[in-house]
């Protein structure tokens, strides 16, 4: 069974179709990329997806259960951890202190419990610290466990994004351009980190403009130009495929 | 623990005070050091939904008028000409009403003090939750204007209904009797155990929010203040969190709210007036919204010079102004500006400036 399935999924904004019909699957345990132009829907398939605006018809299926009128917190409990395109980290805390703020649904305490530091609060305290501290760990950041998220260099907040998204032990992880801004040093650090992630048995949706890191990392690569899937294959035949040559590198 | 510890320098500084007005025969000190710990408490709670939360609440004054308000009322309006109800008499016989004697040998029947305290408080979470689902979806300048408009409401309210005593307010209001020998009331030999009651609700309210901002909540609020969007992405439930503070900091409010007029025999409408909140934000933007100490410090030293009568009818307009100059000079608080820090750096760019010349 497929661990995300997304069945003829459209979104109309006004006289707009921005995503039209496209269907796909996800296997457990590899790495699929959404690809396309600008403006070709993929940031909009995204998001409907993690549940931030609803579909204009079709369905998304997780873990074998529609996710419909689902809003992204409840998306993220049951096991759907995202990034966003223009790293979205929470100001004013620690890289740590955000990675353990992942661990919220993995967690329980209170107001209550949290304003009288009942007894059962202190191990899920620690285990929050450890498990956050393992992530940074493992993502090769916690030297920086202690320092300011915002003031990191955009290529370590990508990786407390990460680690971040990791504390909440999802099954699927989506990846909103997790080479946006980047340099290419920092994107093949990154492709690196995501096959390392990968590796730990976690299934990885990216949504990608730089084709390098897609065509290195990617197990299989759905095309999108103008809302429409216009292809899904392997990348070895994908970059042989005319119609996407067409659309990337323009008509002879 | 280590947030106890914390604690212990200020519970010094307490103790430190009192007995520097006793050694200086300034004891009348005390009495606004008690009614700035109270208007402290509200500060403390409205610093974690904004500061923490990152949610305004221009209307604060409001609950706690509304604990006030209905403490007041509750403990002053006499219920003889209903005795004979049911509801009445089976709430004597359980013994919530005190009977006794106003000023004039009149029988009284009145509510007990503490049950009026856990109506009021449990009235003010009532309607925080009420008008707190529709008002927070809102964000920014329409959810300070919505507070706002709340804030107003419970001014007019109190204002017009007899039932609160229109525009004289609620005088004659009982002690409160926490325990024998122990009651929040303004009796002249009341002032020192009014005053460490005063202050030790404030020390154990600001232990509470202090585990709170540094616990699994406390940090998905901070998420949620900055970033909204990936809090929720984080599982968060922002829109029960939000609530949740909003009502914890109402709460806090309506329950300086009881005390304080308990302890000024009193409640006039002004303390639910709209330029009580706009003062109350003030305090907590000049401590430094994310800053609970700094709340803390602002809110006493603030409080009590105004109490003092330091402003003068200039009262509210200082504060606008302290509004203003802190949002121009200092948004991340008055403790934020480094004074020394910016001082050797002016004076050393001066000497630069110099040198360049030569």
């Amino acid at each position: 069974m497929a661990l995300l399935e997304v069945k003829q999924l459209n979104k109309r904004f006004g006289g707009l179709l921005a995503v039209n019909d496209v269907s796909f699957q996800v296997e457990p345990g590899q790495i699929k990329a959404v690809i396309g132009p600008n403006g070709a829907g993929k940031t909009t398939l995204f998001n409907m997806i993690s549940g931030t605006f609803p579909a204009t018809s079709g369905t998304v299926s997780f873990k074998g259960s529609e996710l419909k009128g689902k809003k992204p917190f409840q998306v993220a409990g049951l096991g759907m951890a995202r990034t966003f395109q223009n790293i979205k980290m929470f100001n004013g805390m620690t890289a740590l202190e955000n990675v353990m703020v992942g661990r919220h649904v993995q967690s329980g305490s209170g107001f209550f419990a949290s304003m009288f530091r009942m007894p059962w609060t202190w191990k899920e305290e620690r285990d929050i610290r450890d498990k956050s501290m393992e992530l940074l760990a493992f993502l090769e950041i916690e030297e920086h466990a202690h320092t300011d998220a915002a003031s990191l260099a955009f290529g370590q907040q990508r990786a407390v994004e990460l680690a971040r998204a990791l504390a909440l032990e999802p099954s699927l992880l989506l990846l909103d351009e997790p080479a946006a801004g980047l340099n290419i040093y920092e994107t093949a650090e990154v492709g690196r980190l995501i096959t390392k992630i990968r590796d730990l048995g976690i299934t990885v949706l990216l949504v990608e403009h730089d084709m390098s890191l897609v065509m290195d990392i990617s197990d299989e690569i759905v095309v999108l130009c103008f809302g429409e899937k216009i292809a899904e294959d392997v990348p070895g035949n994908i970059q042989q495929d005319p119609e996407v040559i067409k659309i990337y590198l323009g008509e002879e | 623990m280590k947030k106890l510890l914390s604690i212990l320098p200020l519970l010094a500084v307490v103790i430190g005070i009192h007995l520097l007005t006793s050694a200086t025969d300034t004891m009348y000190y005390l009495t606004q050091m008690t009614m700035s710990a109270y208007y402290s408490l509200l500060i403390i709670g409205l610093c974690v939904l904004m500061g923490y939360a990152g949610q305004i609440s221009l209307g604060h004054a409001g609950f706690f008028a509304i604990g006030g308000y209905l403490s007041a009322a509750l403990t002053t309006h006499s219920l003889i000409p209903y005795q004979d109800t049911t509801l009445v008499s089976f709430l004597d016989s359980a013994g919530l009403l005190l009977s006794g004697h106003d000023l004039y040998g009149e029988a009284l029947l009145v509510v007990a003090p503490w049950v009026a305290c856990i109506v009021a408080v449990f009235t003010a979470a009532v309607i925080a939750v009420t008008i707190g689902i529709p008002v927070l979806k809102l964000k920014g300048h329409y959810l300070a204007m919505a507070t706002l408009g709340f804030g107003i409401i419970i001014y007019r309210v109190a204002l017009a209904m007899e039932y609160f005593g229109e525009a004289d307010g609620i005088s004659e209001v009982p002690p409160f009797v926490l325990m024998p020998g122990l009651s929040v009331s303004g009796n002249f030999s009341d002032r020192v155990q009014n005053y460490y009651i005063a202050w030790g609700l404030l020390l154990f309210g600001m232990v509470l929010l202090l585990n709170l901002i540094d616990s699994r909540v406390g940090r998905a609020l901070r998420g949620i203040h900055g970033s909204d969007e990936a809090a929720d992405a984080m599982g968060v439930n922002t829109a029960r969190f939000k609530l949740q503070t909003f009502v914890l900091s109402a709460v806090f409010a309506a329950i300086a709210g009881v005390l304080l007029t308990h302890y000024n025999g009193g409640i006039g409408p002004s303390e639910a007036g709209v330029m009580k909140s706009v003062r109350y934000v003030a305090i907590v933007a000049v401590g430094g919204m994310a800053h609970l100490w700094g709340a803390l410090l602002m809110g006493i030293v603030l409080n009590f010079l105004s109490l003092r009568g330091i402003f003068g009818s200039y009262d509210d307009a200082v504060f606008g102004l302290i509004l203003i100059l802190i949002m121009l000079f200092a948004p991340n608080g008055i403790l934020s500006l480094n004074i020394r820090h910016r001082l050797k750096q002016y004076l050393g760019r001066g000497k630069q400036d110099r040198e360049g010349e030569a």
